[in-house]
């Protein structure tokens, strides 16, 4: 075959971070047009319902304090999935982490609910976190040993977890009050985070974690050896770092965060724990590290967005009567713009006429 | 006039701002052996490219067999009858031979195992190719693997064969086999493209050559018209001396002593057995050996990353087994390993050159955080030092030529001014510029009286650049020479096992020495 | 006895979605593509199969909007993926939200209603004669509906095209050595879009079983996972469509354990019994990972975008 004009995608010389954030930007407005697309579908005016989802999620001051409280789980576990990643370790498992960190932190509060609220919050923290970690370092562990792939085990505690708070609350820790639909007791008031301007104080806990993780990754030296084995683990052996120690500790930390999630929202959202804690956040945070490309900075921006998007979603469900899957297709097609978008970014086409001596586009 | 096989004419072909061929000129007969000279960098790989249909001209024409030929993709290429060996073969691992011969190709639909076994052992027998069909590649020597691409592309019909840098992972032995296939193939009538930078090769087997340097044609002569002093000068630009320096430095105490070291892989097998050899201070020992004899075993485990079943590593009074890797680096010794992609085994690609740096900073620092300020300092130091080309130190390693990077590789292991340097294949896919930058950093550390362990692939470096030579052959030491003394063609044979001669003289003639040299 | 054999019978049923998803992700990763958005394609399967099953009754139709549904799912991976080389994990996943979604949001009107009686008399249990009648075997073999039939054929014709076709040689190629593949000629893009949307249609046949037949009814959420059973179950076989069918009814038998047990008197909470699947194939896969051998390692290029030019 031969063609008179040959295109050659060639890989650019580094991009600069504004252009790199532009092309990205680009992508998710093609996006909304895509999905202005499918709206129109649903025999709506696309422009009427983006206003609407705006005015959902910000339009008072009780949905904008609806939409802090949905962002702050999601900043939280991209947090703590955004560490994963950057080590390559695909933990897809913050589903169950936050179930189980859940679970934790409501054995603490159904058996010493009674002690002070200092206490009772301070275990309930550390009991989430510490077992959300391990729940991710046992998948951690077989990666580490053995090179099991971290996907799947990861997923497979999802459902474990998942089943394992099912259990609980259909069993032993069924509320013996509840009527007809089987629930855990309400946690004590003491139990319960208290709020902070009207929000609970997670979102004081998500602020503050964006910048610790922030400096973790970027200034410390476990963070670095972290971004060191995610790139090449070949390099990190023979700088000496010790793998198998550093994944753990990563793991267990990215698991713990999910596990504070968990806390947080069994103790200052549902006031209970319920199989419906997680509300799928496991799985959107995968989406909003991604789309930051795991900067802790930019996760809260990308947090709070998703959360607008999320909250703004239900209000027009209500509102003109979309489905809640309607939203599950637009977080998809925002993806797909974005992951598409990475290749414009990296290369550069090079259009190259036969017999002519042409050089390609300079990108600067 | 024409009876050229190949006519390649005023090709350009440019990657970016990087132009890699201009106006690049070639002519290749029926029935010859034709030597595409030049160094690395030449741009000699990136015009068989071209010809083999992995990349396309940005303008100029390719002729074969005097009809013009436009090749988008490697199957115009293999259609019309060139066939390229490529440095890095092209095999699947987990196929037999039979299967990555046929590969690709218009079979029937069902593989007839039995018909396809005759056609090949017939074309084998004809070409004089050694292959058992029905072996797996990953159990083949680098030799077969070698002679398997061959058989490979001599099935598809090709007429014109191509092989890049074909000696480059053979040893002397293996070399001259490869030359009488080149000239078999050459009396059946095939033209032989071979790609290389080593002088003593083109005088051995080619008929005409031609000199390409930085991505031009210099000239095409006639071997009989020319000779290696003259093939050098167009090939540099100017009469260089092409040898290396050994520089002499007084036998001193010995730096590490290693004894009876073994060790087992992952599946079993044992890759060091029973090791011992000493390495001084102020000497450039190198090691010798076929691809995948143990070097990297080797290197690991001084450096403690590979298990040690047996055996001792002393230095400096103590047995290195069982300390971590990060305690033998703080110790003095330091390893810079070039595995074949260049990028995977010291740097991290996509981080800058202060990062990279900090790799081993960070470690002595104390407390949780890192301070990139020295790196950022050493960083610039470095790149002063030797010269080498960045955009700045805050740019993505991987931006950088291969030359620079291998410079910041070993920049770095130098900057902790080890006490014994362990560095494989330092200079592997360099420019002779580079080369020579890193043979000098070498002998300057020799001359501080840094022990350096050389792992290298070229025997001829090895020759001129070290003092002695370790040889070694499926995990065994089969000798330990003194390079002054030595020829290619008797490491060649210790390599394969052929010889097995530890000269106990030559060693324990050192250790005597060591023990009259003041300390 | 009978016990037995109707369990091994029930297995093999429970066992076919899983089969199908197996065999698509085996074709898909021996391309060299790792596509985590099998539940996805499932459940976009099993919402336009049971669509279009329930509007025609035509049970052919079904299943081939299903496989169409399927590949059209992979179609989106595959672009991303291949010609704009985007990370293959976090495609994947997003393709299963996605799939996930749309399944949800064009099936919201059809959630609860049950296979048409037409499609359901379709997929009954047909004996085939003389096989049929082979002790044990028979009754637990071939006294199934058309659709397991069809997995048995898919899996056979699988192995054969991939072991003693050339095509088939052509695509192990691929996945392995790209490189290789390319330059011994073979249009590697040509063979990823290929397979990986051939992988897609498998999955999408997998989903619209447990619409069609299996349930039968359009249930959200229909998957309940198997589609992440299923990416194990391709390590669990080595990438071997022949492996793949023992791997699926196995898992199988352990969807339906549960049930068996309680039915014998077993007295194990039911929660637990729904964990077995999941710990069964973590299990799976760490002492697969324990053993690692060069002929059952996955194909080298898996993960990996493949381009020529690179420099």
């Amino acid at each position: 075959m031969i063609m008179p004009v040959t295109v050659h995608p060639i890989k650019k010389s580094e991009p600069s971070k504004i252009k790199a954030a532009s092309i990205r930007i680009g992508a998710i407005v093609l996006a909304l047009v895509a999905s202005s697309l499918f709206i129109l579908l649903l025999k709506l005016n696309p422009i009427d319902v983006y206003i609407k989802m705006v005015h959902g999620a910000f339009g008072s001051a009780y949905r904008v304090r609806e939409t802090i409280v949905k962002a702050i789980p999601l900043v939280i576990t991209s947090l703590g999935i955004g560490i994963a990643f950057r080590m390559q370790f695909w933990n897809i498992g913050g589903e169950g982490q936050i179930a189980m960190g859940a679970f934790a932190a409501t054995f603490i509060a159904l058996e010493m609910g009674d002690m002070s609220r200092p206490v009772v919050l301070l275990l309930m923290i550390l009991a989430g976190m510490l077992v959300g970690g391990l729940w991710a370092l046992i998948p951690a562990f077989f990666k580490a040993q053995w090179g099991t792939n971290e996907t799947i085990v990861t997923l497979m505690m999802n459902y474990i977890g998942i089943k394992w708070v099912t259990y609980l609350q259909y069993g032993p820790w069924r509320d013996p009050k509840s009527l007809g639909f089987p629930k855990i007791a309400n946690f004590t008031e003491n139990a319960i985070l208290p709020k902070l301007f009207g929000i609970h104080i997670g979102w004081v806990i998500a602020l503050v974690l964006v910048v610790l993780i922030h400096i973790f990754i970027n200034h410390t030296k476990k963070g670095y050896e972290v971004a060191v084995i995610g790139e090449s683990i070949n390099t990190a052996r023979y700088a000496g770092i010790n793998i198998k120690k550093t994944i753990l500790i990563a793991i267990m930390l990215s698991g713990g965060l999910c596990g504070l999630v968990g806390m947080i929202q069994a103790s200052a959202v549902n006031n209970t724990l319920s199989v419906e804690i997680t509300g799928g956040v496991g799985y959107t945070a995968i989406i909003t590290a991604w789309l930051a490309a795991l900067n802790a900075p930019v996760i809260l921006v990308v947090s709070v967005l998703f959360a607008a998007l999320l909250e703004g979603g239900s209000y027009i469900q209500t509102v003109f009567g979309i489905p809640q899957a309607a939203a599950e297709i637009l977080q998809g097609i925002i993806l797909f713009f974005v992951l598409g978008s990475e290749f414009f970014v990296r290369y550069k086409f090079v259009f190259v006429k036969r017999h002519q001596v042409t050089v390609g586009k300079e990108v600067h | 006039m024409e009876n050229n096989y190949i006519s390649m004419k005023n090709i350009n072909k440019s990657f970016g701002k990087v132009v890699a061929n201009k106006n690049i000129n070639l002519a290749v007969r029926k029935g010859e052996i034709h030597a595409l000279l030049g160094e690395n960098g030449a741009g000699k790989s990136t015009l068989m490219n071209m010809l083999s249909g992995v990349y396309t001209p940005d303008s100029g024409s390719i002729f074969v067999k005097d009809k013009e030929v436009m090749f988008a993709a490697p199957k115009d290429a293999i259609n019309a009858g060139i066939g390229m060996i490529y440095q890095h073969f092209k095999l699947i691992d987990v196929l037999t031979a039979k299967e990555n011969i046929i590969l690709g190709q218009k079979n029937s639909f069902f593989l007839n195992q039995k018909a396809l076994s005759e056609k090949i052992r017939e074309m084998s027998v004809r070409f004089g190719l050694d292959i058992d069909p029905d072996k797996k590649v990953y159990n083949m020597s680098v030799g077969e693997k070698q002679t398997l691409e061959i058989l490979k592309v001599l099935y598809r019909g090709a007429e014109i064969l191509i092989l890049d840098e074909p000696t480059a992972v053979l040893t002397p032995q293996e070399t001259e086999k490869l030359f009488k296939i080149m000239n078999r193939m050459k009396e059946e009538g095939c033209a032989v493209v071979f790609i290389t930078h080593k002088m003593n090769e083109v005088m051995e087997v080619a008929d005409r050559i031609t000199v390409l340097r930085k991505g031009e044609t210099v000239r095409t002569v006639e071997k009989e018209s020319t000779n290696p002093k003259h093939l050098t000068e167009l090939m540099m630009g100017c009469p260089v001396d092409l040898s290396i320096k050994r520089i002499e430095t007084e036998k001193s105490k010995v730096a590490m002593e290693v004894r009876d070291l073994s060790a087992f892989n992952a599946e079993g097998v044992k890759v060091l057995k029973e090791m011992s050899f000493n390495i001084y201070s102020g000497e450039i020992l190198g090691v010798a050996g076929i691809a995948g004899s143990g070097q990297r075993e080797l290197c690991e485990a001084i450096a403690g990353l590979y298990p040690v079943k047996n055996g001792q590593i002393i230095f400096e009074e103590e047995n290195l087994i069982g300390k971590s890797p990060s305690e033998i680096i703080a110790k003095g010794i330091s390893l810079s390993f070039i595995p074949e992609d260049r990028l995977g085994m010291g740097l991290v690609a996509s981080m800058d050159i202060v990062n990279n740096i900090v790799l081993k900073l960070y470690q002595r620092q104390k407390g949780i955080f890192i301070n990139r300020k020295p790196a950022e300092q050493k960083s610039l130091e470095i790149v002063k030092q030797l010269d080498i080309q960045t955009p700045g130190i805050k740019h993505p390693v991987r931006m950088l030529s291969g030359g620079n990077i291998q410079k910041v590789l070993l920049g770095r292991e130098l900057d902790s001014k080890p006490q014994v340097l362990i560095t494989a294949y330092p200079v592997r896919g360099l420019d002779v510029n580079s080369c020579y930058t890193i043979y000098d950093l070498l002998n300057e550390e020799k001359q501080k009286g840094v022990a350096v362990l050389y792992i290298g692939e070229d025997l001829d470096v090895l020759l001129e650049l070290c003092d002695r030579i370790m040889v070694i052959c499926a995990g065994q030491i089969t000798g330990i020479v003194d390079a002054r003394n030595i020829t290619k063609e008797e490491i060649g044979l210790m390599m394969v096992g052929a010889v097995n001669s530890i000269q106990k003289e030559e060693v324990s003639e050192y250790d005597n020495a060591s023990d009259r040299t003041p300390n | 006895m009978d016990a037995l054999i109707s369990f091994l019978h029930a297995a093999i049923v429970a066992g076919t979605p899983l089969l199908f998803a197996t065999l698509g992700e085996i074709v898909t990763e021996r391309s060299g593509n790792l596509n985590l958005g099998v539940e996805g394609m499932m459940l976009m399967g099993a919402v336009m199969g049971f669509m279009v099953g329930l509007s025609t009754g035509n049970a052919a139709l079904a299943m081939l909007t299903a496989m169409i549904a399927g590949a059209c799912g992979a179609l989106i991976f595959a672009f991303l993926t291949i010609t704009l080389r985007a990370n293959q994990v976090v495609s994947g996943l997003t393709l299963t939200i996605f799939g996930s979604g749309f399944a949800d949001f064009v099936g919201q009107d059809l959630v609860g209603k049950i296979a048409p009686e037409g499609l359901r008399m379709f997929f009954r249990p047909y004996t085939i004669p003389l096989l049929g009648n082979i002790p044990f075997i028979g009754p637990v073999l071939f006294r199934q509906d058309a659709f397991v039939y069809l997995g048995y054929l898919t899996s056979i014709l699988l192995g054969i095209y991939l072991y003693r076709t050339s095509k088939g040689l052509n695509l192990r190629s691929v996945g392995e050595n790209p490189g290789a593949a390319d330059a011994a000629g073979i249009n590697v893009t040509l063979y990823k879009y290929l397979h990986t949307l051939l992988g897609g249609a498998l999955c999408g046949l997998g989903g619209a079983y447990l619409s069609l037949v299996y349930v039968p009814a359009l249930q959200e959420g229909v998957t309940a996972g198997r589609g992440w059973i299923a990416v194990a179950l391709v390590i669990f076989a080595a990438w071997n469509p022949y492996k793949a069918l023992f791997g699926a009814y196995l898992f199988g038998g352990l969807d339906i354990i549960g049930f068996r047990m309680q039915g014998l008197g077993i007295n194990v909470s039911q929660y637990f019994i729904d964990m077995l699947p999941y710990l069964v194939t973590i299990s799976v896969l760490v002492v697969v990972s324990m053993k690692k051998s060069k002929e059952k390692a996955s194909p080298k290029g898996l993960g990996n975008a493949y381009f020529r030019e690179e420099r």
